[in-house]
């Protein structure tokens, strides 16, 4: 809400000295939060009020024309032939026109300092101004010419146009729609000062009964309807000037007397008007829900479709307006409108919002009324708007006022006299409460510590004990709210869960990746680059209604989309080594689109029925996701460097399960999008929750990334969930060590794990299995690989003899036997 | 050698005459002394300790000796060897010494060689932020709660006083999953953790909600569709207003240090009442007369803004099952992209999303 400081001073007067800045100070203090101080001392003189005297127009070599004037700015400014010669672009304007002029000196907004200058073959002493250059707004195109008779040559511009005057922008948060009006305003800043203030809605309605006919169907929707006529109104006649700037400087535009009236009064009483032109109406007012399919032409030329959920204004025709949000464009006054038709209407609140909302249609009003306007104001509104129609536009105020409907009550709000202190932790006493609410508007009656408030008719979020609370802290003063420190019963701190997610996020780190978080969005693109089979239920996601790209309408599947897109981002910026990590959710749609339900609040929901609600919900597990590039092991000095490889990727996922005590079966797998022959998936329990490898190259080459980048995935729930309690106890023996090594040959196909499985299972005396190598080659039969494996033999109980290695040996080379193997010769 | 003979004189037996047993130690003594490295004292061993030597054979006679002649003559040989073999562990001593000492100034390397051939890893801010500002609370006795990102649109607005005319619902920039009868959103807030956990516990309830959040904002420098909120709830007998405060001026102070604190500005939630603007003492000037006008990060404020809280909205507590004639509770939520942004001074909240591993990797794992 913008708030013309010197409109707000009229109707409050403030103690000597309080500063613009002191007073919108004090009012963020009262909810009324200042975004800014607009206007006030940007330009600085002289500008001065100028006619134009004559003016040649000169056609220029650049293709423009420019006019050579001579203006008339007053004796005080006047050279010695009795004006200023000015140059000027503009062509909005004809001699005897009176203009606004910045003559050398001046200073407007944007620190632009006006100086005598040459410019096409003149010297221009001075700059014919336009309303953008003063910034007061209006087409930069044309400069301002003022009606004939608004001013004197030579008069004084700025008070002229009110740029020395101050608005506050003021941040009107929704409970308190009163204050979208200069009324409620100045009524806040009476209580924080302490003062009294005029109350412009104090208004005395003089007609009554047979004004123009109305009836009222849908009365849910329009509690109370007014309306009131002017008759023999000149519609050429111009709004005031400081009418006019009040409108603007309160951020409307001025546009014709008529139509200005109706928005001053809104600005100043907070109740939104509209002006038919009576002539254009047919037969009798009609208010009542739209039919399906019915169309209305809004005044902004838009044809709105209608449905049962929309309240109109009908007459004969049909339709004749969208209530609450925006008249139509047939009935719309217009340059020839002498007969006003005034209605001032109270609509309820979830009505408008929900009509402003479903056609996209925020206005002026609109705003106001879904917030809560005063519901005593309608007759009263309509006789401001016909007093100021004929006092600016002439013509009689006709005596039928019609009024339909009355005004709703406020419920009575009962609270304990304790209770803002209680809330608030500051100690108020009993007549100070009394006094802020009073101070607020409402009828307070205290009986045996019980208060009985009723709200006044302007304000709508007065409804609970609490809300009284709210009302007298702001009086008191948020800042006399005292620290202190609640203190909890003893917690369980974190959950298990929580505390092995964070040593998850260490270990990740530990391992050299670098945490990024990504956006989980993602679409059919993604799933193109990615490899995704048409079935893969991964392309399967929750979509969204109101997605910010096209390309990416629903909710990711796989963290890979977005650290893809972050790792093209890192090589794209240079970097060769790159490995990074994201922890976060991935969302699964349950079968059947499931809706969630919608309870009541005025209880809890039972546990039937939040567990419905729940299941309803997409599956969400928090995954982690890494995507790896360049080295991993860079060379130096000392070393030759590696590459990172598919096997660093499993080894990480690797890592965190056996930080987990989590024993993880590594399987060969084909999954998109990993190579196929370089995809390993894990597997708990018999579940696959995740896999890592090699990347496709042909995702590669679809996201522009080098070859040979790994990545993996897994389900970080899942894992956590399989981590036992109490991890294992340390088991060993004190006794020696026998070093055995073992040479196999075996099918090329057959998976080293299995190859391992069977060597740590072959005796209880084989304490330990490292393949250190692996050949395939000439020394072998094709087809075949030899796996190298140092096995380690102890016993818990004694020093093992001869035999007993053999025996292991024998059976170690027994169990892979059994699985294909032979001992390498 | 000599058979035993009684009669046999030891002073006739030539190498036991006390002056060449004499002779034979100081031959070797002056052996070892002369070594001057181990390989030479090997030989020298060999030459004057060894089974060749002479007083190893001098020895071999002792036997052959009458006994009366044996102990004088074994003594007298077993004491020449004993300080060759002393003087033999002590050059050996020096030597190694020396050796050791020479070899250790061979191996002597650069040790500015730069050994950086393995890859660290960092933590995000923005989940070291969450981590930091939840042990805060747990060392408190307060607990952490979670909740889903895509949420049903009951617990995201309903039941948090926002019905479905409620002018707060279009202020805020839902994405809406599809189709929009599924009643889901993306949380707009981490205030349905809230929600949820008023629903599964019974008071005394204090716990802080850590997590992401999404509004329909395009991404620039000060926006994102994506960001980060820390909600706090405290629902208990007799909690106002005041517990509020103390509780964000022990946060501000657990995480700016030991002056800090907040102020309150009156506000509009609706799932509080009395609600309020959170404001942080500017952490950069501490609102100082001599540094506040030129302050940058307050703008000369002396303050800034730092989140949004209130007292629970007894609505509130009722669409959850709470009593709100017995309890009472306090919330309160802080956006922790701004926290990070800001304190390091960061113009561009893009960077927090793009991931560019320049800007996580200077966090190493703590902020």
């Amino acid at each position: 809400m913008r708030v013309p400081v010197e409109w707000l001073r009229e109707l409050v007067t403030l103690p000597d000295g309080v500063t613009t800045e002191q007073l919108a100070a004090r009012l963020t203090s009262f909810d009324l939060k200042l975004e800014e101080v607009i206007g006030g001392g940007e330009v600085v003189g002289p500008l001065v009020v100028g006619r134009v005297l004559s003016l040649a127009k000169e056609d220029q070599k650049n293709g423009r024309t420019i006019n050579w004037c001579r203006v008339d700015v007053g004796a005080d400014h006047n050279d010695a032939d009795g004006g200023r010669g000015i140059v000027c672009g503009a062509h909005n304007f004809v001699e005897g026109d009176l203009v606004v002029v910045s003559l050398p000196g001046a200073v407007l907004p944007g620190g632009f300092a006006i100086a005598a200058r040459k410019t096409y073959g003149h010297v221009s002493d001075g700059m014919i101004c336009s309303g953008a250059e003063l910034g007061i707004g209006g087409d930069a195109s044309g400069i301002i010419v003022l009606p004939p008779g608004d001013a004197e040559v030579g008069d004084d511009a700025i008070e002229l146009l009110g740029l020395g005057s101050e608005v506050l922008d003021l941040e009107v948060n929704p409970d308190r729609a009163y204050a979208l009006s200069l009324r409620g305003v100045a009524r806040d800043t009476a209580l924080a000062y302490g003062l009294d203030f005029t109350d412009p809605a104090d208004i005395e309605v003089t007609g009554k009964g047979d004004g123009y006919p109305i009836r009222v169907d849908d009365s849910d929707a329009c509690p109370v309807f007014a309306a009131r006529a002017v008759t023999g109104f000149d519609p050429t006649r111009p709004t005031p000037r400081w009418m006019a700037q009040r409108v603007e400087q309160a951020g409307m535009r001025s546009i014709s007397l008529a139509v200005d009236v109706t928005n001053y009064v809104m600005l100043e009483i907070g109740h939104p008007i509209h002006g038919y032109d009576r002539t254009k109406l047919r037969g009798p007012i009609v208010v009542r829900r739209a039919n399906e399919g019915e169309e209305l032409t809004t005044l902004d030329g838009v044809v709105r479709s209608l449905s049962t959920g929309d309240t109109v204004i009908t007459d004969d025709r049909g339709p004749i307006g969208l209530a609450g949000v925006m008249g139509g464009e047939e009935t719309e006054l217009s340059a020839s409108t002498t007969d006003v038709l005034i209605e001032a209407a109270h609509w309820k609140a979830p009505m408008i919002a929900r009509t402003a909302r479903l056609h996209k249609l925020p206005s002026e009003a609109s705003k106001r009324y879904e917030r809560g306007v005063d519901p005593e104001l309608p007759a009263r509104a309509t006789q401001r708007v016909a007093e100021l129609l004929v006092e600016h536009g002439g013509g009689v105020i006709e005596d039928g006022l019609t009024v339909v409907g009355t005004a709703p009550e406020h419920a009575p709000v009962v609270a304990p006299i304790e209770l803002p202190s209680l809330v608030s932790g500051v100690e108020i006493d009993a007549p100070s409460v009394v006094e802020a609410l009073e101070g607020n508007g409402c009828e307070v009656a205290l009986d045996h510590g019980t208060l009985t408030v009723t709200p006044p008719s302007w304000r709508f979020d007065i409804n609970d004990p609490y809300d009284l609370a709210e009302e007298v802290l702001r009086v008191v003063g948020y800042d006399k709210v005292p620290s202190v420190l609640p203190s909890a019963p003893a917690g369980r701190g974190l959950t298990t869960t929580q505390q092995l997610r964070r040593r998850v996020g260490l270990v990740l780190a530990g391992d050299g990746l670098v945490e990024v978080k990504t956006f989980p969005f993602a679409g059919p693109a993604d799933w193109q680059r990615l490899g995704l089979p048409a079935d893969d239920p991964r392309r399967h996601q929750v979509m969204l209604e109101n997605s910010l790209s096209a390309e990416e309408p629903g909710l990711t599947t796989t963290l890979l989309t977005g650290l893809l897109k972050a790792l093209v981002l890192n090589v794209g910026r240079g970097h060769h080594d790159v490995r990074i990590v994201e922890t976060g959710r991935v969302f699964e749609p349950r079968a059947g689109d499931p809706e969630a339900p919608i309870y009541g609040v005025d209880r809890r929901p039972t546990a039937e029925e939040f567990a419905a609600l729940e299941a309803a919900l997409p599956a969400q597990p928090q995954h982690v996701g890494l995507v790896m590039t360049g080295d991993a092991e860079r060379p130096g000095w000392g070393t030759a460097g590696r590459p990172v490889t598919w096997a660093d990727a499993i080894a990480i996922v690797q890592h965190v399960a056996e930080v987990l005590h989590v024993g993880l079966v590594v399987e060969q797998a084909q999954r998109a999008p990993w190579h196929p022959g370089r995809c390993a998936a894990f597997v708990l329990g018999g579940v696959t929750i995740g896999h890592a490898g090699e990347l496709h190259p042909r995702v590669l080459k679809a996201y522009g990334l080098p070859p040979r980048v790994v990545a993996a995935e897994f389900d970080l729930d899942a894992l956590i969930a399989a981590a036992p309690e109490v991890g294992p106890r340390p088991d060993f023996s004190a006794y020696p060590v026998a070093k055995e090594d073992l040479a196999l040959v075996v099918d090329e196909r057959l998976p080293a794990a299995t190859v391992r499985a069977a060597l740590l299972g072959a005796s209880d005396l084989i304490e330990s299995v490292r393949l250190f190598d692996v050949y395939v080659g000439e020394q072998v039969p094709d087809g075949k690989k030899s796996l190298a494996y140092a096995l380690r033999l102890r016993a818990p109980d004694r020093t093992l003899t001869d035999a007993d290695i053999k025996a292991a040996r024998d059976a170690a080379v027994a169990a892979t036997a059994a699985i294909g193997a032979s001992l390498r010769t | 050698m000599s058979a035993p003979n009684s009669e046999y004189d030891p002073v006739e037996v030539t190498p036991l005459r006390a002056d060449e047993v004499e002779r034979a130690r100081d031959a070797a003594l002056s052996a070892i002394a002369a070594a001057a490295t181990l390989e030479e004292l090997k030989q020298v061993r060999i030459d004057h300790v060894g089974d060749r030597s002479p007083l190893a054979l001098a020895n071999r006679e002792i036997g052959a000796l009458p006994p009366q002649a044996r102990k004088e003559t074994g003594q007298r040989v077993g004491q020449a060897r004993g300080a060759i073999n002393q003087a033999l562990a002590a050059r050996t001593d020096e030597l190694e010494a020396v050796e050791e000492e020479g070899a250790l100034v061979t191996e002597t390397v650069d040790v500015t060689l730069p050994w950086d051939v393995a890859p660290i890893g960092a933590r995000h801010p923005l989940t070291t932020i969450q981590e930091h500002v939840g042990d805060i609370f747990v060392a408190m006795g307060w607990e952490v709660a979670e909740g889903p990102e895509v949420e049903a649109e009951w617990l995201n607005f309903d039941a948090l006083n926002l019905g479905p005319d409620h002018p707060a619902r279009t202020m805020q920039d839902t994405f809406w999953v599809s189709p929009e009868k599924a009643a889901m959103v993306l949380r707009t807030h981490t205030s349905p953790v809230q929600a949820r956990t008023m629903l599964t516990r019974t008071p005394p309830i204090y716990v802080v909600c850590p997590g992401r959040v999404f509004r329909t904002d395009e991404l620039d420098a000060t926006h994102s569709p994506v960001f980060h909120q820390v909600e706090g709830l405290a629902v208990d007998e007799g909690l106002s207003m005041a517990h509020l405060k103390g509780t964000l001026d022990h946060l501000a102070q657990a995480i700016y240090g030991g002056d800090m604190t907040t102020r309150f500005r009156p506000s509009y939630f609706p799932f509080t009442e009395p609600s309020a603007e959170m404001d942080l003492l500017c952490y950069v000037c501490h609102n100082e007369p001599d540094a506040v006008a030129e302050c940058r990060t307050c703008r000369g404020e002396g303050w800034v803004e730092w989140g949004g809280c209130g007292v629970v909205n007894p609505r509130v507590l009722i669409a959850c099952g709470i009593d709100p004639e017995r309890y009472s509770g306090f919330a309160f939520g802080i956006g922790l992209d701004r926290t990070i942004t800001s304190r390091y001074d960061i113009a561009d909240l893009r960077d927090l999303f793009d991931g560019d591993i320049r800007f996580t990797e200077p966090f190493g794992v703590e902020l």
